[in-house]
């Protein structure tokens, strides 16, 4: 076949494309399924089930049959609608779901097999033997099923999001769209466009009616140089509007580079949320078919999309084409048809009364009863009054009325209604707030109607917000009523298929019925009816006609079904929005990073933080080697580590010391000036929330850490407190995590190192006691924080300083320490140093645990009110009697591991039996031997016990020796010295 | 969702971190007698309503202000958000 | 009327007239010695039970809509039994137990597959907790494997393992877990029920209990009022409401989850798979869609729809993890309403109202425990005792202390 005249292809090129390892060529303006077409190309896929031969059935998003893996190597994707791939040059496309070759697919012996797929089927069989279930048939069906397949290779191309803001969205560009938005930006409303297609105009473009009695495209040509010409207006174009979110937000996609070979430096997709004040929903109706047997030869088409192919594209399916309607509309197409050259075999129309529009053979009361040809139509059976008889027709142009697109419409769950007169579900009163529906989504399809609706609508909706707008001069177009009949399928006993995708059949819907799978949505699931990649566009109201003819009810009291977004589907990478790799999270740096990475250390991600692992040494051939030298430098002489991380929140106000009172469990009111106090903070329910240390630094001034994990919801705990429950407290907060850098300085050496940074401030052991705290300045004048504190049990301090200070600190302090020994250590060496102390950390505060637990009991005050406190008495948590123990192998050299459950010895290792577990475990270079942390019943009672550390995971079993958590110092002395 | 905060206009409700029920404002008194049981109600029952809802969010990408929203758990629909803060006093203020 | 080989071959080749239909419509008797409101899948699967196991007569399901509208209808299909607590780890691998042999035991298709499910590690801290996780996995009877990252990267190359921001570095591994055809779960409950006498009664919602002394003595429904000798609800998400009606108010609140499929793809995914570092887990259903979601939406909410923000995390998150599915689309998105309770975990337990029992919080991990769930209420309903491995599901549990909680996160079903 030939191309036929006209059409908006530009002519002047060629673009040259694959399909199957076989080269055609097309036209800009083309579609891979117009250009298909146009190379007398019908057989297009396979249907899911039966590996049916299809071909293409519709020209838009609709399209059930025609998919194709688009593209190749990394950029392919599976299940591309050939009716919305913008033909480009190079462009490489694969027919999918077939073993074999698109015409010979081995698969297709399952059509052969059909009766034991109908509706159903899966659920009654595959079950014996039992075990074959998984081991033989299920991988089968899994092998057969899906449709294209995803490549292994992560997706090369840049996805992007944007946000939009408008007081009306116009969603789809056709008569009524254009009219819509025509009014709304010459009223001065901010608009926006939006159309999935390339190009505008609707069907406007599918369509030979004219508008003031000129081609359409000359008043579309006029009015997007006006839009051009309106800054208030968007036009986007290949943009999908694919969901009514809550509050006027709606998600778009625009395929940025879809219709190109590659993006080149521009991104492939854009996901857009556009919120809008006001929204005209003018998304156009889809055609449906009428089911008959074996309606689903290649070739068998809707007779809309015909129109499309033949007005738009200049492409008819075949030369001599058969009409099957239940109306005028397949009329239309017809005389299109004819009018290009096109040879019309007949027009078979369900009515008796039908009459010819035209010079072509009209068989009025009849049915298209069947049809033959494998991979291409090549004849149909007609039948009327009984008696049949065969036409030769290359392809069939089937026409059973429209659907209204009222998908969006009805995103917020509203439902449609139906409506008699137009056999049609309209949106119904319950719309998203803020829509207006028009044109043939709203059941206003001809020209006219359209056109006039769309501005109305317009109009409508910016009144709400009071934006007036005035109705234009419209073009003269078609008004003329479109009769059609309540006719919906061919009765017979062959298969005539509703669900093309999906091989549903008229059958399946009757056993669905049989087996009182009646309401929609048993219907939908027994059948998988409209759960393929159209989602029922095409078949969901036929398939609800056939069920209300067989249960004798109405279509309406059948049902409808719910649509949910997406419209039609979205990439997963553009709703990723580019968000990935590397860049799936930010990266939050320490003041000391770059220094460290200068230091050679290795990093570890801590939540959002990067922080320094380790710092390895040449010669040191394992991670182990370095945090044992870290480690033993800390305790020998003085370890420096960048402690930013943990959160902190600075209290201020007369009433921040009763604030704090009422946050943390302990006392804080009673805190001295100058001095920091260990703080536990519970949740309201009386476990453990978070810990850290309070300072005060003047009456009215107390700075608090928590752990680096819940620095945010901590803060936000704070001020909900603030806010919430004690407004008519004195206290502000503000987090400075960011704000100073904090390094934490250990070790017997710690306050050596100090005095030569300090500007002359006493840090003597009488002058700046354990637990005291206070302002000074350090390197001649830098405004610094210093804390005596320690995680590790040794002599230590926390100093901070502004934030832009921290690396040089760092640096300055490993210069003048480094006869002291100052050793910069990590994350795994801070680890190591706090589990020989005895102190718990994340692992231990899981948000399982409780102050009892941690051997923290006393400490939450039952002289005051405070978070927490009240619940953290009930009587189970009282009950409770696992305990903070430390654990050490019987034998050195046994492992210790985190995670292994604790059992008596010789108890038999069950959950009834389960005494505990180990939280946290080491290797301790102090007491070469590993160590662990964990809750135990009974804990404090089994000091001195031998208990059985059980880690079948890994095939351990450890004889573990309870001890004090505290392995490093248990006085304290350190600390004090 | 858009969160009409009182002090900043329509805002993306991203923008917020959800707690719950506005009820949460209205801790009793832990030094109470009946303490355990008031707090129990107070920490783990819920009216839970599919209709009218007035919750707590927090504006933690913005000005961090507690708001309690009033919105409708059925339609998604926002009827109206004030400060918690003004919330909580007045309702300190009714109760002296 | 049994499913066979023979059976099914005979049908189609004569047309599937002997296809009757799978269960009846009855009419709703007076009264009825027990009736289970909620015909989803832990409604249904408590009539099956309590009918084939316990030998109750006289039982009604009590359904809104139609059976299996629920949560069973519209969820991400995963079971597993990977759970860490004493309070819950038992009952699921108990539920696993019954997955395992469900097919057998009611003659209906559910495709139980189990394939496996792999929670993925990026940190040490998680290494910890999943080691502490997989071996109360191992004293409770259920299988785990810790793998590492070549182990991992061994089963799945196509993961991100070039430039993720957070690193895979191994994974908590249940073989037995997997997936099962949630809607023939639901079908295969009710058609058993069925079979043994049940009434499953559709479009039967009920308004309201009749309660005198104490004592619950009935229904109001929408057909009439039906009276009752023992009452149990399983309404999930609308537990709120439902209880309500009895004047209970619960440790519960009202959430939205959103769950997403792709178009069909050829064989990608065999496994179940977790994202370890954001709210991303995913499988591939036997027709070939990517089955995939992440965390609730977070707001109280009876709409049944979610919103944009968190299809966008979820896609962010698996993307992120695997970014060979980028080319893949969503097809469709749904937002199902879920009991979140207080701690996370479910009850099963009798009410303060005599012959009221509640079946309620399983928050977003309901489908899982369809069987156990409806075999533990069963057994509470027959008996008045709670099943042995339910036994801490108790609805007293908050005020006495007792939480099960298995995120640590406390009083606020969102983070759950």
């Amino acid at each position: 076949m030939s191309r036929l005249s006209g059409g908006l292809i530009d002519r002047s090129q060629r673009l040259s494309f694959t399909f199957d390892g076989k080269s055609y060529s097309g036209h800009p303006g083309d579609t891979l399924a117009s250009a298909l077409l146009a190379n007398d190309v019908r057989l297009m896929g396979r249907s899911f089930k039966y590996h049916r031969p299809r071909g293409v059935v519709s020209s838009g998003s609709e399209e059930p049959n025609a998919l194709v893996e688009l593209r190749s190597g990394a950029r392919q994707e599976p299940n591309t609608r050939a009716t919305m791939a913008e033909l480009y040059d190079g462009l490489i496309a694969n027919s999918q779901n077939r073993v074999g070759s698109l015409a010979f697919d081995l698969l297709a012996v399952n059509d052969l097999a059909s009766p034991f797929f109908a509706a159903g089927f899966y659920y009654k069989t595959f079950m014996w033997p039992k075990a074959f279930w998984e081991k033989l048939y299920e991988p089968m069906i899994r092998k057969a099923a899906g449709l294209g397949s995803l490549t292994k290779l992560a997706d090369p191309d840049d996805y992007d999001k944007g946000f939009l803001h408008c007081d009306l969205l116009v969603i789809g560009g056709g008569a009524a769209g254009l009219a819509a938005a025509l009014t709304a930006a010459r009223a001065g409303a901010r608009v926006i466009l939006a159309d999935e297609d390339f190009r505008l105009g609707g069907r406007l473009m599918a369509e030979t009616h004219t508008l003031n009695d000129a081609p359409a495209g000359d008043w579309i040509a006029a009015l997007e140089a006006e839009f051009d010409a309106l800054p208030n207006l968007r036009v986007m174009r290949r943009t999908t509007v694919f969901g009514a979110f809550d509050h006027g937000i709606y998600g778009a996609v625009e395929r940025v580079s879809d219709h190109l070979a590659t993006p080149g430096k521009a991104v492939r997709q854009t996901l857009w949320r556009i919120t809008a004040k006001r929204i005209v929903l003018a998304a156009g109706a889809t055609e449906r078919h009428i089911p008959f047997a074996n309606n689903d030869r290649p070739g068998v088409m809707l007779s809309g999309a015909m129109r499309t192919y033949a007005n738009r594209y200049a492409v008819s399916p075949a030369n001599r084409v058969a009409i099957f309607t239940n109306g005028d509309d397949g009329h239309r197409t017809a005389l299109d048809l004819m009018a290009k050259g096109v040879e019309i075999a007949g027009v078979i129309d369900t009515r008796t009364e039908a009459k010819a529009l035209g010079k072509y053979p009209l068989f009025a009361g009849a049915v298209v009863s069947n049809a033959k040809g494998r991979l291409g139509l090549k004849s149909l059976e007609i039948t009327r009054d009984g008696t049949s008889h065969w036409i030769e027709a290359g392809a069939l142009g089937v026409s059973g009325g429209w659907n209204p697109n009222v998908h969006l419409a009805s995103h917020h769950r509203g439902r449609p209604v139906w409506d008699e007169a137009s056999l049609a579900f309209l949106p119904g009163t319950d719309l998203p707030p803020g829509m207006v529906v028009a044109g043939a989504a709203a059941g206003r399809g001809t020209t006219h109607g359209a056109l006039t609706s769309g501005a109305e609508a317009a109009v409508a909706a910016l009144g709400a917000i009071g934006i007036t707008a005035a109705l234009p001069d419209l073009p003269r177009a078609e008004d003329a009523p479109q009769a059609q009949s309540a006719f919906w399928h061919v009765p017979g006993k062959a298969r005539a298929w509703v669900d093309f995708q999906n091989d549903v059949t008229v059958k399946d819907v009757k056993l669905a019925r049989q087996e009182n799978m009646v309401p929609v949505e048993h219907l939908k699931r027994w059948t998988t009816l409209g759960m393929a990649t159209d989602q029922g566009k095409t078949a969901n109201v036929t398939a609800l006609a056939v069920m209300a003819e067989l249960t004798g009810k109405t279509i309406p009291q059948t049902g409808t079904t719910i649509f949910r977004p997406p419209y039609t589907g979205v990439s997963l990478a553009v709703l990723g929005g580019g968000d990935t790799g590397a860049h799936f999270r930010p990266r939050r740096l320490t003041p000391t990073h770059e220094w460290a990475k200068s230091q050679g250390a290795v990093f570890v991600e801590v939540g959002q933080w990067m922080r320094a692992q380790y710092f390895p040494r040449k010669g040191e051939t394992t991670w182990r080697e370095t945090v044992d030298r870290e480690v033993l430098a800390t305790r020998a002489g003085v370890g420096l580590c960048d402690v930013t991380t943990l959160g902190k929140v600075d209290v201020q106000g007369a009433d921040a010391g009763e604030f704090l009172n009422r946050i943390y469990a302990n006392a804080m009111a009673s805190l001295k000036v100058g001095m920091v106090r260990y703080g536990l903070m519970l949740r309201e329910d009386g476990h453990a929330y978070d810990d850290g240390t309070c300072a005060r630094l003047a009456e009215d001034h107390y700075v608090v850490t928590t752990t680096t994990a819940q620095a945010g919801p901590v803060y936000r705990h704070m001020e909900f407190a603030r806010q919430c429950l004690w407004p008519e407290l004195d206290v502000q907060l503000i987090s400075t995590t960011d704000a100073w850098a904090q390094i934490s300085v250990a070790g017997p050496n710690a306050r050596m190192l100090l005095e030569r940074i300090v500007d002359g401030f006493d840090i003597s052991n009488e002058g700046f006691p354990f637990m005291a705290c206070a302002e000074l300045t350090v390197c001649n004048g830098l405004r610094a924080r210093l804390f005596r504190i320690s995680f590790s049990g040794e002599l230590a301090y926390e100093i901070a300083v502004p934030a832009r200070y921290g690396a040089a600190l760092m640096g300055r302090m490993v210069e003048v320490g480094a006869d002291l020994g100052a050793t910069p250590y990590g994350t795994e060496a801070l680890g190591v140093l706090r589990i020989e102390k005895g102190h718990a950390a994340g692992n231990e505060l899981n948000g399982q645990t409780t102050a009892q637990m941690l051997g923290m009991g006393k400490m939450v005050s039952t002289k005051k009110d405070s978070i927490g406190a009240v619940m953290s008495r009930r009587e189970g948590m009282v009950a409770e009697t696992r305990t903070l123990v430390g654990l050490m192998p019987v034998d050195a050299t046994e492992p210790v591991t985190a995670g292994s459950h604790l059992f008596d010895e010789g108890a038999a290792q069950k959950t009834e039996t389960d005494l505990g577990w180990i939280t946290s475990a080491c290797y301790s270079p102090h007491l070469a031997s590993g160590i662990g942390l964990g809750f135990l019943a009974n804990g404090k009672d089994r000091i001195g016990q031998v208990v059985i550390a059980a880690n079948p995971l890994q095939g351990q079993s450890v004889r573990m020796r309870v001890v004090s958590p505290h392995f490093v110092d248990p006085e304290g002395g350190r600390l004090r010295d | 969702m858009l969160i009409p905060h009182p002090l900043l206009g329509l805002r993306d409700a991203q923008e917020f971190t959800y707690l719950g029920d506005a009820s949460l404002i209205h801790r009793p008194d832990g030094m109470a007698e009946n303490a355990a049981e008031t707090f129990f109600d107070y920490v783990y029952l819920r009216d839970n309503p599919a209709g009218v809802h007035r919750e707590l969010w927090f504006h933690e990408q913005g000005d961090r202000s507690w708001l309690v929203v009033t919105r409708d758990t059925t339609t998604h629909e926002i009827l109206g958000a004030e400060l918690a803060r003004d919330v909580a006093l007045a309702a300190k203020g009714g109760a002296q | 009327m049994r499913f066979s080989g023979f059976r099914v071959i005979k049908e189609a080749l004569t047309g599937y007239k002997g296809w009757g239909p799978l269960w009846r419509n009855p009419e709703p008797q007076p009264s009825y010695d027990y009736i289970i409101v909620g015909g989803g899948g832990h409604g249904l699967a408590t009539a099956y039970h309590l009918a084939k196991v316990f030998g109750g007569k006289r039982i009604a399901v009590l359904e809104r809509g139609w059976l299996g509208q629920g949560n069973i209808g519209r969820n991400t299909t995963i079971i597993r039994s990977n759970y860490l607590l004493p309070g819950n780890e038992p009952f699921y691998e108990f539920s696993m137990k019954l997955w395992e042999n469900m097919e057998q035991e009611f003659n209906f298709n559910a495709m139980v597959s189990q394939r496996g499910i792999l929670n993925l590690i990026h940190t040490d801290g998680q290494r910890d907790a999943y080691r502490r996780r997989g071996n109360a996995m191992r004293f409770a009877g259920a299988d785990s494997e810790l793998l590492d990252h070549e182990q991992v990267r061994a089963m799945y190359p196509w993961l991100n393992f070039e430039n993720a921001r957070f690193p895979i570095k191994g994974g908590l591994m249940q073989r037995r877990a997997g997936t099962a055809r949630h809607d023939g779960v639901a079908w295969g409950y009710a058609r058993g029920a069925d079979l043994l006498g049940v009434d499953l009664i559709q479009n039967c919602e009920v308004t309201g209990f009749r309660i005198e002394n104490g004592k619950v003595l009935g229904v109001e429904t929408s057909r009439g009022y039906i009276g009752a000798g023992k009452v149990g609800v399983a309404v999930a998400g609308m537990s709120g409401k439902v209880m309500a009606k009895a004047g209970m108010r619960l440790p519960i609140e009202t959430h939205v989850l959103q769950a997403f499929v792709s178009e069909g793809l050829k064989p990608f995914i065999d496994g179940v798979i977790t994202f370890g570092a954001g709210h991303f887990y995913v499988s591939q259903s036997d027709k070939g869609g990517l089955v995939f979601g992440g965390d609730i939406d977070g707001y109280n909410s009876y709409a049944q729809r979610g919103n944009l923000p968190v299809i966008e995390d979820v896609a962010e998150g698996g993307m992120a993890l695997m970014p060979a599915i980028g080319r893949a689309r969503l097809l469709r998105a749904w937002g199902g309403i879920m009991d979140m309770s207080m701690d996370g975990s479910p009850i099963i337990d009798r009410t303060p109202i005599e012959g009221l029992y509640l079946n309620a919080g399983w928050c977003y991990g309901g489908f899982k425990a369809t069987p156990a769930s409806g075999y533990a209420f069963a057994h509470l309903l027959a008996t008045d005792r709670p099943h042995e491995t339910a036994r801490f599901m108790r609805l007293d549990r908050f005020e006495r202390g007792y939480v099960i909680d298995e995120k640590g996160v406390g009083a606020q079903p969102n983070l759950h």
